[in-house]
């Protein structure tokens, strides 16, 4: 089961991030605003890719492993 | 109009789409392909009165089946699965563009490790064995030598899935360090750029450099063939430049002729956008309202062309 991070978000005092936690390292990230459900974004701790699986409140969640039939 | 995205991943290029939509106001669905349920006759997906849905699956074997399942509903989704179908699969694609006189690599298909050893020793050395499906450069293999052929055909053999098994031999193209992408709706194309590296894979997941490039006539002919020859809709067309040389000044262009290697039919399109001048979000969206006024006027694809005209 992917690791998925405690529901913890909050906009920050510049309305073009938003705070959550990083599920991995239980860090607090701040994530572009404007991030959509299914987007992956890139923990700026690990580097990890993270997927946002809700918005309100926002949940991040670690992205699934690559697979074989992936791609254009 | 409404607009149904088929994913599971929003990449950059999804960011894009949905962006380009929703600044010019179309209501769009989105729909997670990994939480539906697909039935014979209908399906959880809200798909009711969306006009045109457009499939941005990263995962082949679901943009395939999801695209099946809301063709057999009626609902009007881009690229058709009879499109997918023949893209997903490099056989199929190449077998399409023989049948429709576009040049493309010479390529053998043989089903056991003797037989595609006899495939790469007719071709010579160096010479090309790709999975007859897969994406983004993986698994494809130069082969230099016939020691390297036993090696990865044993592997391939013992370790593969049953896909692996298809052995897909392709004559090795001397191309100039570069290949050509075009992103292409309904054979017209959008916009082109090259990919170049100093490996033979110049594919721009394996990091290849990408440069904006003009389609000269014989490009643009090959590019609506090709996407004729695969039942047409948005599109990724890949060609190489034959008759100039791996060490000629790339640049200089120039080519004799082209070769279309293959054709693909979930096309990512930020490299395109960041490499040329060309909105291609605006683009592509501009081919989707087209498609679906015509489809809402009851025309059929065909009628497309001339809405988009």
């Amino acid at each position: 089961m992917p690791v998925r991070g405690r529901v913890s978000a909050t906009m920050t005092s510049d309305t073009d991030t938003l705070t959550a936690e990083d599920p991995i390292t239980g860090e607090e990230i701040e994530i572009p605003a404007d991030v959509e459900v299914g987007e992956i974004i890139d923990s700026p701790v690990t580097g990890t890719e993270l997927e946002v699986i809700s918005l309100d409140p926002v949940v991040l969640e670690e992205a699934p492993e690559l697979e074989e039939d992936w791609g254009e | 109009m409404r607009v149904g995205i088929l994913y599971s991943r929003i990449r950059k290029d999804e960011k894009l789409l949905l962006n380009e939509l929703r600044e010019r106001g179309h209501e769009v669905e989105k729909i997670d392909v990994r939480k539906e349920r697909f039935g014979l006759e209908s399906t959880t997906a809200a798909v009711d009165d969306l006009d045109i849905v457009v499939d941005r699956c990263l995962s082949t074997s679901r943009s395939l089946y999801a695209t099946r399942f809301l063709d057999s509903y009626g609902v009007p989704v881009v690229n058709a699965p009879e499109t997918g179908d023949v893209c997903a699969d490099k056989a199929k694609n190449s077998l399409a563009l023989a049948e429709a006189d576009i040049p493309t690599p010479a390529t053998e298909v043989a089903f056991t490790t003797d037989a595609a050893l006899e495939a790469i020793e007719s071709f010579g050395y160096p010479c090309v064995l790709k999975p007859v499906t897969g994406s983004w450069g993986r698994l494809m293999a130069k082969i230099d030598s016939r020691n390297a052929a036993e090696a990865i055909l044993e592997h391939k053999e013992t370790l593969g899935h049953y896909e692996h098994k298809v052995f897909y031999v392709q004559e090795f193209v001397d191309k100039p360090g570069r290949d050509v992408r075009v992103l292409a709706v309904d054979g017209e194309p959008i916009a082109a750029m090259t990919r170049s590296s100093d490996h033979w894979l110049t594919n721009a997941a394996k990091g290849g450099e990408t440069e904006s490039f003009d389609l000269d006539e014989r490009a643009t002919e090959l590019v609506e063939k090709a996407s004729d020859a695969v039942g047409g809709g948005m599109l990724g067309v890949d060609l190489m430049e034959v008759g100039v040389g791996a060490d000629a000044d790339a640049a200089e262009g120039a080519a004799d002729d082209y070769t279309v290697h293959e054709v693909n039919h979930t096309v990512e399109f930020k490299a395109l956008d960041a490499a040329t001048d060309v909105d291609v979000p605006a683009r592509v969206v501009d081919w989707l309202e087209a498609k679906a006024a015509a489809l809402a006027d009851g025309g059929d694809e065909n009628e497309t062309e001339e809405a988009n005209a």
